[in-house]
């Protein structure tokens, strides 16, 4: 493809010799090159996904055959039918729903304010809480995981969605740092004029610099919510009843009694990672954007 | 994470400004839940881990000051060098190959355009999103030891079947493996910003020179998206040193000792035997490695003038 594209437009550049001309194809053969692997490393890293799926599709007598079937023979979704009526996959998927739903919702929220705070409003003390917020990147989360144990359970957390949410606003400085970069590029007039119309602090943050970054606000609140969903140690510690687990626990740490059947594990494992990918498909530039601008790079 | 060039953004002539007792006090109140988490959940725990670190004590309950006793039983425990060594062993086995391969297919995708870009660049990026818990079904059925595809070829060369997580040698670079092709995504994505920012005009004249590929990689390519490789270089360190789902799932819910990394150290010291002292002492540990690589990482984004925006 890059090949025939780029020919004409290199022959364009200042009349080339017919060698110089023979010498950019063949380069261009090392570029056609580069794009088969390219897209054979695509192929291959979106294999183990495909096989995955495919497999929780076949019936599980098939699964278990010699030879490789890379399309089901007999198509069923008994994995699926099994799993969701006969594990306690509906209640993971609730607790999960309702942490990361939560944790989400409160990370989002707190950070917004305080961005905007240190973004916008003079106070004693500012700087250092600057400071901290920058030096928070050097505590590996989980390290504390021994003491927010011991928190949660002196506050009688334990087993509790509360228990598993708390924890996790530990992940807000980096979403407080991204606020306050939006919250500094808002033009000054805008807040000149609002203030000249007596807007107080409160209006000015959910009439003005609120609604002018709704964008960056989904992106953040979309990643934080994958991560949340996606967490592993931290509810995998703080719980430790089969009715309180997450999905991405509960999926790990409950077993069948009965011993390995591929499809339905595979199965229960492609519904726990359902959630996500979808957010992802949909909406996939808010989440590139955002992992970006928290890895410090504007995109 | 790059807090180089964030880190000089409050200007100091506003502590000299005379306060405006209506500002600070909405600013208290916009401020004060985050203090208030950042406080309950951040200091007050860190500071616990330090204290709790020098005494013997318990997972709940109070404990007696032993001074530096945890610390010197790290050394003669044969566990936390285990642990230690095995963790070290995982980032090399993950941040700088992790690093170099996303950097090639990151440059692979940025040749492509439009809709095949995307789908490509979606085929990488997709496993980063998922759950641990996916990514441990997935691959532990790629690598079944009955009826993994990838049995076959391990056949060919080690002659049959090969349970690959319960051979210890292949433990970690199997694991590792995993690890990338379930992160890679993040770094492509970064590399790709990088790469973009890179004026074409640059190439075009490169190219009018008859410079080859390979130079134009080395003079222009190397140089100008090396700020974002020491980012990514070092975001993989300090991620891939508080490795633990992974290494924790295929290790057969960690039963095994001999794959134990530092933060299964914690979980096993602290939740397992019930030493919440000697279980803070290993966080104390990760926790300063992980400071040695944040000021490292700050140190090399601001001697390049942060990253290439």
């Amino acid at each position: 493809m890059s090949s025939v594209a780029s020919t004409p437009a290199a022959g364009e550049i200042a009349g080339l010799s017919p060698r110089r001309r023979k010498l950019i194809n063949a380069l261009n053969i090392g570029g056609l090159i580069a794009t088969v692997i390219t897209v054979l490393g695509a192929i291959f890293w979106a294999f183990p996904l495909y096989w995955a799926v495919v497999t929780t599709l076949k019936v599980e007598n098939d699964i278990v055959q010699p030879g490789i079937q890379l399309w089901p023979q007999r198509f069923t979704l008994d994995a699926y039918t099994h799993v969701l009526f006969n594990t306690k996959i509906g209640t993971w998927y609730i607790n999960s729903l309702v942490t990361a739903v939560s944790v989400t919702v409160l990370v989002v929220m707190i950070s917004a304010l305080a961005g905007y705070a240190i973004s916008q409003l003079r106070f004693p003390g500012r700087r250092i809480l600057w400071w901290i917020i920058l030096a928070s990147f050097m505590i590996p989360i989980p390290a504390l995981i021994v003491n927010h144990f011991v928190l949660i359970s002196q506050f009688k957390l334990f087993n509790t969605w509360l228990g598993v949410i708390l924890p996790q606003l530990v992940y807000g400085p980096v979403t407080v740092i991204i606020y306050k970069q939006f919250f500094d590029s808002v033009p000054k007039e805008l807040r000149e004029a609002a203030t000249i119309d007596n807007a107080n602090e409160f209006q000015m943050f959910f009439r003005l610099y609120l609604p002018m970054n709704w964008g960056i606000t989904t992106a953040l609140a979309i990643i934080t919510f994958i991560g949340a969903w996606n967490q592993f140690l931290w509810p995998f510690l703080a719980v430790t009843d089969e009715q309180m687990m997450n999905v991405t626990v509960g999926i790990t740490q409950v077993t069948d009694a009965f011993g390995v059947k591929y499809a339905r594990d595979l199965g229960s494992a492609i519904l726990a990672g359902l959630p996500v990918a979808i957010v992802y498909l949909i909406f996939q530039r808010r989440v590139t954007e955002a992992i970006m601008l928290s890895a410090g790079i504007k995109g | 994470m790059s807090a180089a060039d964030i880190a000089s953004d409050v200007p100091s002539k506003a502590r000299k400004r005379r306060f405006n007792t209506r500002e600070v006090l909405a600013a208290l109140v916009f401020v004060l839940p985050f203090v208030l988490v950042y406080a309950v959940l951040f200091i007050y725990p860190t500071i616990q881990m330090i204290l709790l670190s020098f005494q013997k004590a318990p997972l709940i309950g109070a404990g007696t000051w032993v001074g530096f006793d945890n610390y010197a039983k790290l050394f003669k425990d044969k566990l936390f060098g285990v642990a230690f060594w095995n963790t070290v062993y995982f980032v090399a086995l993950t941040a700088v190959p992790s690093t170099l391969l996303a950097l090639a297919i990151a440059i692979g995708i940025n040749r492509l355009k439009g809709w095949v870009q995307s789908l490509i660049l979606a085929c990488f990026f997709i496993p980063y999103i998922l759950p641990v818990s996916v990514v441990f079904r997935v691959w532990g059925w790629m690598f079944d030891s009955q009826f993994g595809i990838l049995q076959p070829l391990i056949a060919l060369v080690a002659g049959g079947n090969v349970p690959v997580f319960r051979t210890l040698p292949l433990f970690m670079p199997t694991v590792a493996f995993i690890t990338i092709w379930w992160t890679i995504g993040f770094n492509i994505l970064l590399f790709i910003a990088g790469l973009r920012n890179i004026s074409p005009e640059i190439y075009e004249a490169a190219s009018i020179d008859g410079t080859s590929k390979w130079r134009q990689f080395a003079r222009i390519t190397w140089p100008l998206i090396w700020p974002v490789t020491v980012l990514v270089l070092t975001i993989q360190l300090i991620a891939q040193f508080k490795i633990f789902d992974q290494v924790y799932l295929f290790g057969n819910g960690g039963r095994s000792d001999a794959t134990m990394g530092l933060v299964q150290l914690i979980y096993r010291s602290a939740f397992q035997k019930n030493n919440g002292g000697y279980g803070a002492t290993v966080a104390v540990v990760l926790f300063l490695v992980i400071v040695v690589f944040s000021v490292l990482q700050f140190q090399l984004l601001r001697a390049r003038g942060g990253d290439n925006k």
